[in-house]
């Protein structure tokens, strides 16, 4: 049982990390200029998109999802629009993190907030996929033992780890290199992305090197 | 509890700080003394025997001959390293920086008796500016040159620049406008080209080039200085092995021959190089590629006797540059100067058309340098004695063979030989003492405080055992004292004088070797107790060497306010990160102070813990209903959210260095009396007036609060006195200094008087305030409670039992003559005894309230962290009254946040219930005074300090430099006294906030159980008390202590890098006088909750007179019967008959945390003895 959820998690993740690199790869082939510094804007919601199509098919495939009790068209239209709820409330909380962690505020507010929408489409969609539109579970699962099944793992791992890149995204920018990827937000959002897929690398590594400590709770 | 051993060892550990930068700042920043007199025409520098022949050889006056030269082209070209300019024929291949200035050889070899280049050697430290300033100067400038005006950059020393145009040359200047700020208003005319980017190459050249030509044929100057850096960016962005060096100097080839075609018969012109550089394009340091430039020397008339022979000197000091070319201008030597003259330049015999001869320049120039050497000594007395003397009296032989050689018209062969040799001396002696790294001192400097930041982390590991073990002390201090009597026995042996730097660092070294060597002991003792608790099983029993690494290694480094801590550290070591260092703080404290919640939650102890069903029996219940837990939740969110608040806000505040380009300013640290437009001046002075008043009602409010405000002591009249006082007297002295200089000018005498007054009075009443704090700190009101109405009319006549405000006559008069009547009953019902408890008891409540009992630790320390507030403010712009709110808001979020979380663990049982400070609120809190020192308008470079600070209360000036430097270091460092002042709050705020949480969760059930005792919690356990502030303390100094260790590390690893004087060496400055005065603050504060201590001792034996009949039984702790604590010093409680009375004292004392009931007409809550009050029983 434990091999096979790694197993269909490795191939999922595979998949979503192949979806970033051809979001970085095709567009340059299709658009004339392109390039991750150059048209950062560009690249940066090329990722986010593919991250978040595949995210969402792979996990929709998978059903991975909490089942809904109710299968109702009004209620799996509320919790579509609960979802998009949450995601805008998600992109501004980023936009409003950022900020407070030192991003100008109004010079460069599309930048941070391109910024904001990677790290939704990388954490907080994924926490949409994993959990459905629930708050709660949410803080729940960001606790040592709120962790319920592989996924719920996975999600903490690569949250973190999307997180922490971002947060060491931001170390370069005063360095007085003038490199064009120190530019605002081109380090952040490369952080982030690079932690992203490190923490798609680790998770299921890590929950294959931890299966036989790791005891889940049934709901 | 253990007061002196905690001092004692916070001193030790304080001095070996202070050992180990004493050593490390000796050895690396010089300090040389600027003598500020300058030299001149009328000087007799020349023999008087002269004067006697009357001869053309004596002029009366230095300064009328003619000179040898009428007009001078000095041509700078930065970073002209020596092997720039020499030019190898044979070298077929030669790099991009050789052979690209074949002029120079040209010339020399064309036209010898015209030319010479020499290696031109300069001394360290080898940046632009220290470099202008020796070549002009001709003394040798240090990183610090203590002179009379710190605060601008401008030479105040004589110098050349200045002689000349005494002597009435004019001046012009083109290029890197460091000249500008070195000479302001000395040119004739001045082009100065901004120098700071050092990626541009061209822009200063090209705006040379476009004067230079035109200004050298004209006829409007007599001096020219064109100072070019093109050379220098080059070699810093690209080393001198790229094309774009070659190209560079291919361009400064040609603007030499440029110059040369363009020169006249009476111009000398030269071409200098101020330093080197490396392979890498660096300067700064010492090494020959550093030091060694190129001089070139030319002038159209002949200026040697011949072609360059053997007696010439293979390499010219920077210093000598000066003295020749004043004799050859005709301007008297500058004062300061050590070089000497250049001989090849002046003809060996006497030639009145020639100028000087060679013995009567260096005739002239050994006075010049001896006048300057006494001088000096008088002055300073770092030059070694037995040196001087040798001097002088090497002077006084030479002084009669010259007047006897001068006499006699013999030439003395030995004579010049002579001369040189003793300037050269005078040079030498100067420079050991002045321009030369101690690498040995800076290395010993770097051990001890490496040694010493170690021992503040075994320190603070060990603090239990080390305070129940005593005498943790002895070992370390006898083992300094052998060290250093064996020091100083062997350099009185070895070198016969002693130098106390060289006794202190043994003594230091191994007085922490002792104490490390020592706690081996300790650890095993700590890992013993562990394992015997049966819950040591990950600690690794491990012994010797091995053990201890195991046991501080990846343990330690991987928490994650500890990671903070470290990149914290690392970033001093990158100029970048210095540079933005107020950003990166802030950045750094927010993402602590993020994780603060996220780690919570991730424990599981943000929110309560879900019914869950499947949990496991054996898990303890939470131990606290839910609401309490969400509720302290919300209180830590709330308070993170002001955190985030001050810390958005904080950046606001800033000021700029020069390296951030596009930065401005922070429009409230300019003062009001500068602004402009008045309606925007009144807006900032009443958001200072504001902010003021809103810091001063915080404080009262808390005091009042925990019900510190009711007695009579000195503290609480500071308080509720002299604090208001205080900031009336700050208020009215905005006002008077913001008015206009003209505004009224039929006040200008009061205002003059008031600007006088005003601040001395604020600083009088804060030293009367902060005396008082310190003489009477305790806050503690007691007062009886209202007992059962049957004892009442025995007694005394009964007191309301309630007090309310209206019965018609003024609550205030009242309630004046109710307080000296409870207390009396208060005391008779100590005295009678037994009657009372029985009413007491029976009335299952306190016969004793004790309002502000529960603060009696943190009331003084934060009124005195308020005083001391608001006298720093008093030495700020006004608009800073701003910044010390956030300061103040951001202190009690901190506490706050700290003191949630110690509940919230404890709430949920995953707390040890000791009163250990975690590194989180430590990190936190020593971050944040960083985050504030750049809050506050400051930054670490010696332009920025604010030196109007000195002035505050002294318009006129000050007579001495002590005071006025005491009162920039306080403004300057303002946000490190407060945090290190307040830093024992974060020991006493979880005890203080206690109460709330029991409170809330104990509503309705019975009082006389579990109750909330605040910081009496801390007299319970005296030992955890002591080792808990000892802990914290040692925390507090390790996460400095480590901040200025790895400043130091920078200034010693990056003493080559181009940075070095600008960025490093400032901040290493910084670093370690922010150190010294946090540490002494921290030292204050420690004193003071110990004084504290001693007084609410002192407090607990006054009320029980009669219980010190009991006190020689020892003054231990224990719990017996039903008192739940007691005193350590002065009784203790027996079985009997006596302590019955005590007993029940004991458990009548009541916390009552509420109110001033002399301010306020709050009284009915206290009397009524409701929700507010808890109970020790």
């Amino acid at each position: 049982m434990w091999d096979r959820e790694i197993k269909a998690m490795a191939s999922a993740h595979a998949i979503v990390a192949s979806g970033v690199f051809s979001a970085t790869v095709l567009p340059s082939m299709l658009v004339r200029g392109f390039s991750v510094y150059g048209t950062h804007l560009l690249w940066l919601y090329s990722v986010a998109g593919a991250v978040a199509v595949v995210n969402v098919a792979v996990f929709w495939l998978l059903g991975i999802s909490q089942p809904t009790k109710r299968h109702t068209l009004s209620h799996k239209l509320s919790r579509l629009v609960r979802s998009c709820l949450y995601l805008l409330l998600s992109c501004l909380f980023y936009h409003t993190v950022v900020v407070l962690y030192g991003a100008p505020l109004i010079e460069s507010a599309l930048e941070t907030f391109s910024l904001a929408v990677l790290l939704t489409s990388l954490t907080t969609l994924r926490c949409l996929c994993v959990l459905g539109p629930n708050v709660q579970a949410w803080i729940r699962v960001f606790s040592r033992h709120g962790a319920m099944t592989v996924w719920d793992t996975s999600l903490q791992i690569t949250v973190a780890c999307t997180v922490v890149g971002a947060w060491l995204g931001a170390f370069p920018i005063p360095l007085d290199w003038d490199r064009p990827w120190q530019v605002w937000p081109v380090s952040c959002s490369l952080g982030s992305l690079i932690g992203f897929l490190t923490g798609l690398v680790a998770a299921p590594m890590w929950i294959h090197y931890h299966r036989k400590q790791l005891t889940y709770k049934c709901k | 509890m253990q007061r002196l051993p905690v001092l004692g060892v916070l001193l030790w550990v304080c001095g070996l700080f202070y050992v180990g930068l004493h050593l490390f700042v000796g050895g690396f920043l010089l300090v040389r003394l600027e003598v500020n007199r300058t030299s001149a025409c009328q000087d007799a520098l020349q023999p008087d025997l002269g004067a006697r022949l009357g001869g053309p050889l004596a002029p009366p006056d230095f300064c009328r001959p003619k000179p040898r030269f009428r007009r001078a082209v000095l041509v700078v070209i930065d970073a002209l390293k020596f092997d720039f300019a020499r030019f190898d024929p044979a070298n077929a291949a030669p790099r991009p920086h050789e052979n690209k200035l074949p002029v120079f050889g040209q010339m020399v070899s064309s036209r010898p008796a015209h030319s010479r280049l020499f290696p031109f050697r300069a001394d360290p430290p080898t940046t632009t500016m220290q470099r202008i300033k020796g070549f002009t100067t001709g003394s040798l400038p240090t990183f610090i040159d203590v002179g009379n005006n710190f605060a601008s950059s401008a030479i105040l020393e004589d110098n050349i620049i200045h002689q000349l145009g005494q002597i009435g040359k004019r001046m012009v200047f083109m290029g890197d406008d460091t000249w500008e700020s070195l000479f302001p208003k000395k040119f004739h005319r001045s082009l100065p080209f901004p120098s700071f980017n050092v990626k541009d190459l061209h822009t200063v050249d090209n705006g040379i080039l476009q004067n230079l030509y035109s200004t050298l044929v004209g006829e409007d100057w007599d001096v020219l200085v064109a100072h070019f850096l093109g050379v220098d960016h080059c070699g810093h962005r690209f080393g001198p092995d790229h094309p774009a060096m070659a190209d560079k100097l291919t361009q400064m080839d040609g603007v030499i021959r440029s110059v040369i075609e363009r020169l006249q018969d009476d111009t000398l012109l030269v071409v200098l190089g101020d330093h080197g550089m490396t392979d890498s394009g660096d300067h700064g340091g010492e090494s020959l590629k550093e030091t060694d430039a190129a001089l070139f020397l030319y002038s159209p008339s002949p200026l040697f006797p011949g072609p360059p022979s053997e007696g010439e000197p293979a390499v010219v000091p920077q210093t000598d540059l000066v003295p020749s070319l004043s004799l050859l201008l005709g301007s008297p030597i500058p004062y300061s100067s050590l070089g000497q003259v250049l001989l090849p330049l002046f003809p060996p015999h006497g030639d009145a058309s020639a100028g000087l001869s060679q013995r009567e320049a260096l005739w002239v120039n050994a006075k010049q340098v001896n006048r300057f050497l006494e001088t000096y000594s008088v002055l300073a007395r770092d030059i070694p004695a037995q040196r001087l003397s040798e001097l002088r009296q090497h002077f006084s032989r030479l002084s009669a063979a010259y007047l006897a050689a001068e006499g006699s018209g013999v030439p003395s062969p030995g004579l010049e030989a002579s001369l040189q040799a003793y300037l050269t001396s005078v040079r030498e002696t100067c420079r050991a003492t002045w321009a030369r790294f101690n690498p040995l001192k800076m290395a010993a400097g770097l051990a001890v405080l490496a040694l010493a930041c170690l021992l503040c982390l075994v320190l603070s590991e060990l603090s239990g055992t080390l305070v129940s073990a005593g005498g943790v002390l002895r070992l370390p201090l006898v083992a300094a004292l052998v060290a250093g009597v064996f020091a100083v026995a062997g350099q009185l042996f070895a070198r016969g004088h002693v130098e106390v730097a060289w006794c202190l660092a043994p003594a230091a070294v191994a007085s922490e070797l002792a104490f490390l060597w020592r706690a081996r002991r300790y650890r095993a003792r700590v890992s013993a107790a562990v394992v015997g608790n049966g819950s040591g099983s990950k600690v690794p029993r491990a012994t010797g060497w091995t053990g201890w690494l195991v046991w501080l290694g990846p343990r330690w480094l991987l928490v994650p306010p500890l990671l903070v801590a470290f990149l914290r550290c690392a970033s001093l070591l990158s100029d970048s990160y210095v540079i933005a260092e107020g950003r990166a703080v802030t950045f750094l404290v927010l993402s602590l102070g993020l994780y603060v919640p996220v780690r919570l939650n991730w424990d599981g102890l943000l929110l309560p813990a879900a019914h869950d069903p499947q949990k496991p029996a054996g898990l303890p219940p939470s131990l606290l209903p839910p609401s309490a837990v969400r509720k302290e939740g919300a209180t830590l969110l709330a308070w993170l959210g002001v955190l985030v608040g001050s810390l958005y806000l904080s950046p606001s505040f800033h000021g700029c260095r020069e390296e951030q380009g596009s930065c401005r300013p922070s429009a409230f640290l300019q003062p009001l009396a500068r602004l402009q437009d008045s309606q925007l001046r009144n807006l900032h002075y009443v958001v200072s007036l504001a902010s003021l008043g809103l810091w001063t009602h915080l404080l009262r409010r808390w005091l009042r609060n925990y019900g510190n405000l009711n007695s009579s002591g000195g503290a609480v009249f500071t308080a509720r006195r002299l604090l208001p006082l205080l900031v009336v007297c700050l208020g009215l002295h905005w006002a008077v200094s913001a008015t206009p200089e003209d505004g009224f000018r039929d006040l200008t005498e009061l205002i003059g008087f008031a600007r006088l007054v005003l601040p001395r009075a604020a600083f009088a009443l804060l030293g009367l305030g902060v005396l008082l704090v310190w003489l009477d700190p305790v806050t503690v009101f007691a007062k009886t409670r209202e007992t059962a109405p049957a004892r009442g009319p025995s007694s005394m006549p009964p007191l309301p039992p309630r007090y309310r405000a209206s019965t018609g006559i003024s609550p205030q008069a009242e309630l004046h003559h109710l307080i000296p009547q409870i207390y009396q009953r208060m005391r008779r019902s100590l005295e009678d005894g037994g009657e009372s408890d029985g009413a007491s008891e029976a009335d299952g409540r306190p016969a004793v309230e004790a309002y502000g009992l529960g603060t009696v630790y943190s009331a003084p320390l934060v009124l005195f962290c308020g005083l001391l507030g608001v006298g720093l403010l008093l030495l700020h712009p006004e608009g800073m009254a701003l910044a010390f709110l956030l300061l103040l808001l951001e202190m009690g979020a901190l506490l706050h946040i700290h003191a949630s979380t110690t509940t919230l663990s404890g709430l949920q049982g995953a707390h040890s219930g000791g009163f250990e400070v975690p590194w989180t609120p430590v990190v936190l809190w020593a971050l944040a005074s960083t985050q504030f020192f750049h809050a506050t308008g400051h930054l670490p470079t010696f332009p920025s300090l604010q030196w109007s600070a000195a002035f505050v209360g002294f318009p006129g000036g000050h007579q001495g430099t002590v005071l006025p430097a005491a009162m920039v270091a306080l403004n300057t460092f303002s946000s490190h006294i407060l945090f290190a002042a307040g830093c024992p709050l974060l020991l006493f705020w979880p005890l203080v906030c206690e109460v709330r949480g029991s409170r809330g969760g104990r509503e309705g059930t019975d009082e006389g159980g579990e109750d909330a005792v605040m910081e009496m919690r801390l007299r319970e356990s005296p030992q955890r008390f002591s080792s808990a502030l000892l802990q914290l303390s040692t925390r507090y100094l390790l996460l400095l202590g480590a901040q200025v260790f790895a400043s130091v590390c920078a200034a010693a690893i990056l003493r080559r890098h181009l940075m070095v004087w600008k960025v490093f060496a400032p901040k290493l400055m910084f670093e370690a006088s922010g150190f010294l005065l946090s540490s002494v603050f921290l030292l204050l504060a420690v004193a003071l909750v110990l004084r504290v201590d001693v007084a609410v001792g002192r407090w607990f034996r006054r009320l029980l007179p009669d219980a010190d009949r009991n006190g020689e039984q020892g003054p231990t702790a224990e719990r017996v019967g039903g008192a739940r604590w007691m005193e350590d010093d002065g009784w203790r409680t027996t079985q009997s008959g006596q302590n019955v009375k005590e007993q029940s004292v004991m458990k009548a004392w009541r916390q009552v945390t509420s109110t001033d009931i002399l301010g306020d007409c709050n009284f009915n809550p206290l009397i009524s003895g409701g929700s507010s009050g808890t109970i020790i029983t």
